[in-house]
């Protein structure tokens, strides 16, 4: 593909037979290869935005030429595979129904037996793989179910897209407010070129009815690789947000940049847990996702309370910080963390806590787990600014090691500049040991069993923080990607 | 048929040979004791019976019933009934012991054909068993052996066989580290668990265990080897003659 950005769509359409001809007919599927304004107002268009967004993704993606793809992750075991910016198709419409599989039938067993071994409901599994929603189960009388409820209590929750024609107003106050267009190299790009994702609001003084899920937007799934998340937690409000699944998710894309924002405000909280298992590569480190993702959480009024919860498994490589800025004074940020690596595939991932208000708190908990030739990196900041009287901050970092060609890094940082605050860091690295296997093979527990569970046992303080449902997902998955990993 | 029959059984550890022809018989509702100094090949007998990888057999058998011991996984012979109370029993943080032993006990029920134990049935097994060997209940919520004196360590292993109910049992030098009270308390737990199906391979340094486990047969092990093989009495005499006597009279006899 030419690099040339000045080369037009109606060039480049020639040159690559795409017989629809896209600036004629912005209903084609999907746009060629290739990243130039051209493209971006083409997004724009055929998401019918306002100009405003179109102004701000096309300042985004002018700054974003300017910026260099960093190199700074700590990947020891990972031939990078670069990353052909022109070569990714930025806009891919649905899939329609007649060309998805029809049926479980027409499913690779092999991701179905997946499924049955995380114990996902059928219906579920259905959607998972992609097979045409409608023709398995009614999913519309699901979501429809779910709206109403949230409607009732005036929780807007719908996909970005649909905010920006029914909410722009609400999209424009608080869209990048928290991670800038310009933010960093892959959140720019996202500010560009992405086509959907998530927004919610809750009003003041709402308690959300049920935990918000991308899973209730089962039809939307595809958001696609450039995700965006919004959500802004009115005065006094409270929202759990799901984000993720645990059944691998199949996808051919190489790069997701993601952007999250959370917004709180006074005496609000907001609980976002996730659990990210992409295509990680098979055995010997062929394939795989790159999850570049920025996710960052804004405690902007007194007493807000943001908490991320994570539990990452897939992707070939993981990076991503999702972070508090602790403005509100006596508010809180958590971060709770889950980060297996088996095999080939490299997790950079950790957190910053900025805080700026007084009496502000955070607290940090990572756990990573590497197997196989797997790397793990902790890396966080904890940021005290001259203004946080008595702030807090308390770090604890636990890496396992399962066998002798893995890894376990950490690079804390922190920063302290009022000399009111506290900042504990605790770290520890053990390894799982042959003779607690044995001694769990001694008592009857087969090797899948003892591994998973030492391994939970590892991460308890971290599930429990995940809702119920979730945490058992969870614990099921970590099983799942550790199996023969051991003996 | 006999319970576990060893035959000429050869066993090395990074190319030293450690077992240099066992030949060893149990049967049924017998307790055996073997003895020896350090470094004679005690504990590693008892590792090589659970299925300990890091030790190679390179000659003889061994069977469990009548079925090949050697040919199973650690943890099938675990499920199969070989029950082993190891000398340092190692901690697994973030696990509780209760919800560990629940494991054990269903993996072990589920290969004997027996129903999942439910949450109170277990709860109240639990509560019966821990009795045996005076341990404190609220020690169970705390992760496996974490935290626990190297007596509650030595208590939680007989806990655990009553509650596995083991058909054969090795004790690997359960009495190191006990002080007195303790052994007592240990070896009545032991005791309640003889039967007429049960087997015991009872490991020690000292005789002073078998003053309340009392043996069926004991064997005085040096070099890999079986030396000598007696009744209680002969434990008495190498109490009082030391493992230098062993020593002697297998030269002159060799």
């Amino acid at each position: 593909m030419p690099d040339d950005p000045n080369t037009t769509l109606d060039q480049w359409a020639e040159r690559s037979d795409y017989k629809w001809g896209f600036v004629t007919d912005i209903d084609a599927d999907t746009l060629p290869p290739g990243l130039n304004e051209e493209v971006i107002r083409v997004i724009s268009a055929r998401k019918q935005e306002p100009e405003w967004l179109l102004q701000w993704r096309l300042g985004a993606y002018a700054k974003w030429k300017e910026m260099t793809e960093p190199a700074w992750g700590n990947w020891p075991d990972h031939d990078w595979r670069p990353i052909d910016y022109q070569a990714i198709s930025y806009y891919s419409a649905p899939k329609r129904d007649e060309d998805r599989p029809k049926s479980l039938d027409e499913v690779d067993p092999k991701l179905l037996e997946t499924y049955e071994k995380l114990g996902i409901p059928l219906e579920e599994r259905a959607a998972l793989a992609g097979v045409a929603v409608d023709a398995v189960f009614d999913s519309v009388s699901v979501a429809t179910t779910f709206r109403d409820t949230l409607k009732e209590a005036g929780v807007i929750f719908c996909s970005f897209s649909e905010a920006v024609q029914d909410y722009p107003e609400l999209v424009q106050k608080y869209l990048g407010k928290v991670v800038s267009r310009t933010d960093n190299f892959f959140a720019a790009l996202n500010a560009a070129v992405f086509t959907d994702g998530s927004f919610a609001y809750i009003p003041k003084g709402v308690r959300c009815p049920m935990e918000l899920s991308t899973y209730f937007r089962i039809n939307q799934m595809n958001t696609g690789q450039f995700e965006r998340t919004l959500i802004v937690a009115d005065e006094g409000s409270y929202v759990s947000y799901l984000e993720g699944c645990t059944a691998p998710q199949r996808d051919e894309n190489q790069l997701h940049a993601a952007v999250v924002e959370l917004i709180a405000m006074e005496d609000a909280e907001i609980k976002y847990s996730t659990i990210q298992n992409w295509y990680p590569g098979d055995e010997n480190g062929v394939g795989g996702i790159y999850n570049f993702v920025t996710k960052r959480g804004l405690c902007a009024g007194d007493r807000s309370h943001v908490s991320w919860t994570q539990v990452e498994t897939g992707s070939a490589m993981t990076w991503k910080y999702p972070s508090c800025i602790l403005k509100g004074d006596d508010s809180v940020g958590e971060f709770y963390s889950v980060a297996l690596t088996n095999n080939y595939q490299q997790a950079d991932t950790g957190t910053k806590m900025i805080h700026l208000g007084k009496r502000t708190r955070s607290n940090v908990v990572s756990k990573g787990i590497s197997a196989g030739r797997g790397h793990n990196t902790y890396r966080g900041l904890v940021k005290i600014l001259s203004g946080a009287e008595h702030a807090r901050n308390y770090t604890q970092c636990d890496s396992m090691l399962m066998g002798p060609d893995c890894g376990a890094h950490t690079f804390p940082v922190i920063e302290v500049e009022n000399p009111t605050s506290q900042v504990e860091h605790e770290a520890s690295t053990s390894k799982i040991g042959e003779d607690q296997i044995f001694y769990c093979n001694q008592r009857g527990i087969s090797n899948e069993d003892a591994v998973s569970m030492i391994v939970n046992g590892f991460c308890r303080e971290v599930f429990a923080e995940l809702p119920m449902e979730f945490a058992v997902e969870a614990k099921a998955l970590l099983s799942v990607s550790l199996e023969d990993s051991v003996g | 048929m006999s319970l576990l029959e060893i035959k000429n059984l050869h066993a090395c550890v990074d190319g030293v040979e450690i077992l240099r022809g066992i030949n060893l018989t149990i049967n049924p509702g017998e307790v055996h004791s073997i003895m020896g100094s350090n470094g004679s090949g005690k504990s590693t007998l008892a590792r090589v019976l659970a299925g300990d990888e890091a030790y190679e057999i390179t000659e003889g058998t061994a069977t469990l019933n009548g079925v090949d011991l050697l040919d199973m996984a650690p943890d099938v012979r675990g499920r199969e009934g070989l029950f082993l109370a190891f000398q340092y029993p190692v901690e697994i943080p973030g696990v509780s012991t209760k919800y560990f032993l629940r494991t054990a006990v269903n993996a072990v029920r589920e290969h004997r054909g027996l129903d999942e134990l439910d949450a109170f049935g277990f709860l109240k097994l639990v509560k019966e068993k821990a009795a045996w060997v005076q341990l404190d209940p609220a020690l169970l919520d705390r992760p496996v052996n974490e935290g626990f004196s190297g007596g509650e360590k030595k208590r939680a292993e007989v806990f655990q066989m009553a509650m596995l109910e083991p058909i054969m049992a090795i004790l690997d030098e359960t009495d190191s580290g006990l002080d007195i009270d303790a052994l007592r308390i240990v070896a009545k737990g032991v005791n309640k668990l003889r039967n007429p199906d049960r087997g015991f391979l009872v490991i020690t340094h000292y005789q002073r265990l078998l003053d309340y486990i009392v043996p069926d047969v004991v064997h005085v092990l040096l070099d890999g080897r079986i030396v000598r093989t007696g009744d209680k009495e002969l434990a008495l005499e190498l109490e009082e003659k030391g493992y230098g006597w062993i020593e002697k009279i297998t030269s002159t006899s060799a």
